[in-house]
């Protein structure tokens, strides 16, 4: 067990009380914060479904030990909805393209997707799959996630 | 996971402090290497002193005209600066070509550097390895060796040095800057790993407790003429299973001078002094590429499942020096 922390996450400070140091940001996110939406697939950083927004840098949430990220801005796939029941453009885009199958890695694929976009608002073809070969899908074959992509950068400078 | 403490320290000072004072205790950088190993069981720290809020974030200019990097830079931010891509082409590639955009957001210059091999032997702990356990075997050389050494491995050991970084640091001739419990030591990249020989376990020359600080890039303006390219399962998030940094000064069709280093084809980043003084001097042609391949590749050991290695990383030398006589 460890001394009480707090962790900011999607602008709002949690306290966590008897944790273990070892617990992954993603185990503490999950199970202990109620958010749910950074998923725990390999939990190696191989896969990507746990990708979080940690002080403005995309990472794998599950090779982050949760007390390491005290004092940092944490974004997870639940803070980037305006509320609850709407969708961001991104989101919206894997709706109307069919990018969505059994739907483990939509997550993942969200946030890795609104960080590009907000680095690189009309990226390639290519620097989408750049962007994306850190996290796995294994049911579209990845064709609809790149259609996904595009038609979520032409929303947002259509807005 | 077993149970470990964590720390993290503000000043090196504390640091090294800490470090000496723990058995058992082990420095956390981005975490993506060690934590990982410690899901798997393969390491098993008492303590974690986390040095992500050390000093050491930092690019800047040397006044030899090279340039010096902190160990804790992040992989993205030393490949994204535009001084490292500018003249030193081949590192900023590297860096991009390893791993995926979430971890190099995480990894730091000094976790790279000391990462751990992706030996599948290595890295299962039911498995005999004598890196993971002196003297307790090694399955690799009649087992799956796939994608392990073909230069200087030994009878124990033939993992493979996983860093695409680490490459074109070795051929930039890099110096890794460290504080060690006798002092602050600067380490050529060339001293930094050691072979495995009789002692697999030991892959650096760091004393315990050594913490890195920065890697300096010494001057050489005709890095800015340098290329890494990697050969990979697949197109990108792989290791490599061959790759090649090479810088080339190239003049009136003469190699005045070139560097070279191969990856994921021995136990460390392999500097290719033979290929190298085989070609200073001589025309700067695909044949005098060639025979300088040949003059590197002929010492190799390859076994039964990585004799492709071979030509995959005597082509890659060619390629990148035809490329780099083309952009010259």
């Amino acid at each position: 067990m460890t001394d009480p922390y707090s962790l900011t996450v999607n602008g709002t400070d949690h306290q966590v009380v008897d944790a273990w140091l070892g617990e992954s940001l993603l185990y503490v996110l999950r199970e202990r914060l109620g958010l749910p939406g950074s998923k725990a697939g390999c939990e190696q950083g191989e896969c990507g479904s746990c990708s979080v927004i940690v002080d403005g840098s995309l990472e794998c949430a599950c090779l982050i030990l949760a007390a390491a990220a005290v004092g940092c801005d944490i974004t997870t796939v639940e803070g980037l909805q305006p509320g609850r029941g709407d969708f961001t453009t991104v989101q919206e885009a894997f709706i109307a393209e069919g990018a969505v199958q059994c739907g483990f890695c939509t997550p993942g694929l969200v946030v890795a997707l609104t960080d590009l976009l907000a680095r690189v608002p009309h990226p390639s073809d290519l620097e989408v799959r750049e962007a994306i070969s850190g996290n796995l899908c294994r049911c579209t074959g990845y064709g609809r996630i790149l259609a996904a992509a595009q038609a979520a950068a032409k929303a947002a400078s259509d807005e | 996971m077993k149970e470990f403490g964590y720390e993290r320290p503000a000043h090196p000072t504390d640091a090294l402090a800490m470090i000496a004072g723990v058995a058992g205790a082990r420095f956390l950088g981005g975490g993506t290497n060690l934590v990982d190993l410690m899901k798997l069981g393969v390491e098993t720290p008492a303590v974690l002193i986390d040095v992500t809020a050390l000093p050491y974030d930092f690019v800047t200019d040397d006044a030899d005209g090279g340039l010096r990097v902190g160990s804790g830079t992040r992989n993205s931010d030393l490949a994204a600066h535009l001084a490292v891509r500018r003249r030193y082409p081949a590192l900023a590639q590297a860096v991009l070509a390893g791993a995926s955009g979430q971890l190099r957001n995480m990894a730091t210059v000094g976790g790279n550097l000391l990462q751990r091999t992706r030996c599948p032997y290595f890295q299962d702990v039911t498995k005999p390895c004598n890196k993971r356990v002196p003297d307790s075997g090694c399955p690799a050389r009649d087992g799956e060796h796939h994608n392990l050494a073909i230069l200087g491995g030994s009878d124990l050991c033939i993992a493979t040095n996983p860093s695409d970084m680490a490459v074109a640091l070795a051929a930039f001739d890099a110096v890794v800057f460290v504080e060690e419990p006798a002092g602050p030591r600067a380490v050529p990249i060339a001293d930094f790993y050691r072979l495995p020989a009789d002692e697999p376990q030991r892959e650096t020359t760091l004393e315990p407790g050594a913490l890195i600080t920065a890697v300096a890039l010494p001057a050489l303006p005709w890095a800015a003429n340098s290329r890494y390219r990697k050969a990979r399962e697949r197109a990108s998030y792989s290791f490599a299973i061959g790759s090649v940094a090479v810088a080339l000064d190239v003049a009136d069709g003469m190699v005045r001078d070139v560097r070279i280093a191969l990856g994921a084809v021995a136990p460390i980043p392999w500097r290719a002094y033979r290929a190298e003084q085989s070609l200073r001097g001589q025309p700067a042609t695909e044949v005098a590429f060639r025979e300088a391949a040949d003059a590197e590749l002929e010492w190799a050991q390859p076994l039964r499942d990585n004799r492709y290695k071979v030509p995959l990383v005597r082509n890659l030398m060619v390629r990148t020096l035809i490329e780099l006589v083309q952009a010259s």
